[in-house]
């Protein structure tokens, strides 16, 4: 989201009194202090990598939609908000509820009766260690890098707004992050998402609960913002998609309902590990069920506290924002809206609450990236290529330090990031490389039992390799995107839905035709992996209110309420 | 939450937070009531209300996942 160069902007957002200060020491305190408290238990590999295979639907589901609610993801899409009005909300709604869904009543029983530690260890049992090599792979240095990325964001953050040291604010977290997820492992992460989620909520509430009593509720705020921005429509959803031309973001309706939708969506949900690695340590199947279930409706709320204060911030603030590349001295990015909102609210006391929650979601975001890391790299890495026979003991040992190695691998990318400031941008495009591919790869191998070894592997390659080229393409030569996005207006996030489209088209289009002329596996060794194979258990005397079906239904049903309404 | 491991509930280290902050924001609350912060609405005192809210669900969370309380 660009966030780095808003270090242009010199003054310092807001000032802290002692009470914020506290709030913040607090909250240090009592994460460390709960990683300690967690280490007794984190003692096989169960534990450290998987909670233990105990959380209740409940801390699995707010693990699940934390763990993707760090505040990367809030100060960026609350400065899309701004830029994009109300169309940013289609990445909380269409771009997330149908996936969680889909996980949560679809995929998740397969992952759950598998097994599985990770999602390359499901690609293993299904494909065999061509694929799964490559998933693990893949994703471990994603991972990582990710976390340098959060970390120099979150301090470039700390700075803009603070006025910290940049090399305070990295040193600081990422030891603190080090010392209570090497602790407790990923019991330490999850308990930490649950209070980050907590202080997120209670920590941005307040921002719409008082810009919309400032605006006179939500019709005030609209009529501000067309006065204030005559002859533009920031606040419908799907009205202004007709054409490319007729939306700030250059995207047509397709793009975001078959890009996003059906397959950047579905890909992030339901294979990315870092969120399914929460639901994975669920204590039984029917929680891990119901988790993503929870998680969306909570998923679906997340708009009043992101893009409301996008909204509320082009009816009330006295100046224009502008994009982070275009600023000026004086200036503020799109980036800063959430803080500036902040800082227009909040006082002393509740300034703190807000930068805490802040705080929190870097560190919980950092935490979820190497406790991730921890259990690809020991499981899907170190175990299956480099030792594969070791007592439990061995395998947690090295979850804890790699954990510690992870964290300084992140640190150096950090640093990396802030002398190469472009490196920040291809980091986060190359996540989204393997996240569409890897989603057909694993539906196709979960609906159906014909796709072979080779299949998996090739098609998971080819759909990789298409997105990059396309990426490539597009970056070197602007005419591609007219090509590829369809429109030569599309913009960063439209191109990045047709980009994952075609190339989760290419994976499985590859994925059949490699089908067509390999062999299929007998039929007794995909038991519990395929569909067709895996008798699935029917929850026959549990109550309608207890079935993950009924409250699925009723999160979409509540989905598509809310597309009519913001239409 | 655990019935292997007898883990204190995340719930009550919510409760704890919520509480602990809560106190911190309404008393911050009060004492800025004669002196009210630059902040726009300021005269809605936010940090009393907001700090009650935090106070009460953080003592209602602490006292139905304290240790040791059967669930």
């Amino acid at each position: 989201m660009n966030l780095l160069f808003a270090t242009y902007v010199a003054p310092r957002l807001v000032r802290l009194s002692g009470v914020d200060l506290a709030i913040i020491a607090f909250y240090f305190a009592l994460v460390l202090a709960i990683g300690f408290y967690l280490k007794r238990f984190a003692t096989t590999g169960e534990d450290f990598f998987l909670a233990g295979r105990e959380m209740t639907a409940w801390v699995a589901g707010l693990a699940f939609v934390s763990a993707n609610l760090g505040s990367l993801e809030l100060l960026g899409w609350a400065g899309s908000a701004y830029q994009y009005g109300i169309l940013a909300a289609h990445w909380y709604w269409v771009g997330a509820i149908p996936a969680m869904i889909f996980l949560g009543l679809v995929m998740m029983p397969f992952y759950y009766i598998s097994k599985t530690h990770s999602v390359p260890g499901y690609l293993k049992l299904r494909y065999g260690s061509e694929a799964s090599g490559l998933s693990a792979f893949t994703f471990a240095v994603m991972t990582i890098l990710m976390s340098g990325v959060n970390m120099y964001a979150m301090a470039v953050v700390m700075k803009v707004v603070l006025g910290c040291d940049i090399n305070f604010s990295i040193w600081v977290s990422s030891l603190t992050v080090g010392v209570y997820v090497a602790a407790g492992g990923l019991f330490s992460a999850i308990f930490n998402e649950v209070l980050q989620f907590f202080l997120i909520w209670f920590g941005a509430l307040l921002i719409p609960i008082i810009g919309l009593i400032e605006t006179g509720g939500w019709g005030g705020m609209v009529a501000r913002i067309h006065e204030n921005f005559p002859g533009q429509d920031f606040t419908h959803m799907w009205a202004p998609m007709r054409s490319f031309a007729d939306n700030p973001m250059g995207i047509h309706w397709t793009g975001i309902v078959f890009g996003l939708g059906a397959v950047q969506a579905m890909g992030y949900w339901t294979t990315d590990f870092l969120v399914v690695q929460r639901v994975l340590s669920a204590k039984d199947i029917r929680s891990a069920k119901m988790a993503p279930v929870i998680g969306s409706f909570f998923k679906m709320a997340v708009p009043l506290i992101v893009i409301l204060p996008g909204l509320l911030a082009r009816a009330v603030l006295p100046m224009h924002l502008f994009p982070a590349s275009d600023l000026q001295a004086g200036q503020h990015s799109f980036n800063e809206v959430l803080p500036l909102m902040l800082a227009r609210y909040c006082g002393p006391g509740l300034l703190g609450l807000g930068i805490t929650a802040l705080v929190a979601g870097f560190m919980a975001g950092m935490a979820g990236n190497v406790s991730a890391f921890a259990t690809v790299w020991t499981y899907d890495i170190y175990r299956p290529y480099l030792h594969k026979t070791a007592p439990d003991a061995h395998y947690v040992s090295m979850g804890r330090w790699c954990t510690l190695i992870g964290l300084f691998i992140s640190i150096g990318t950090a640093y990396l990031v802030m002398n190469f400031a472009s490196i920040m941008d291809y980091v986060q495009a190359l996540f989204g490389f393997f996240i569409a591919p890897l989603f057909g790869t694993v539906l196709l191998g979960m609906l159906s039992k014909r796709v072979t070894r080779a299949a998996g592997f090739w098609g998971l390659l080819a759909g990789t390799l298409a997105s990059i080229t396309m990426f490539t393409l597009m970056k070197v030569d602007h005419r591609w995107v007219g090509v590829f996005a369809l429109s030569p207006l599309a913009q960063g996030l439209a191109q990045d839905m047709y980009q994952a489209l075609w190339s989760c088209l290419t994976c499985v289009v590859v994925t059949v035709l490699v089908t067509l002329v390999t062999k299929p596996r007998p039929d007794q060794e995909l038991v519990g992996l395929v569909y067709s194979l895996t008798p699935l258990a029917r929850e026959e005397h549990v109550s309608v209110l207890h079935k993950p079906l009924f409250w699925g239904i009723l999160a979409l049903g509540i989905f598509v309420v809310l597309q009519i309404i913001f239409w | 939450m655990s019935e292997k491991h007898h883990i204190i509930p995340v719930w009550f280290f919510v409760g704890v937070l919520l509480l602990v902050y809560g106190c911190m924001i309404f008393v911050s609350g009060l004492l800025e009531l004669s002196h009210p912060p630059n902040t726009v609405l300021a005269e809605l005192h936010a940090p009393v209300w907001w700090g009650a809210l935090l106070i009460v669900l953080g003592a209602v969370y602490c006292m139905m996942f304290r240790p040791g309380k059967s669930t």
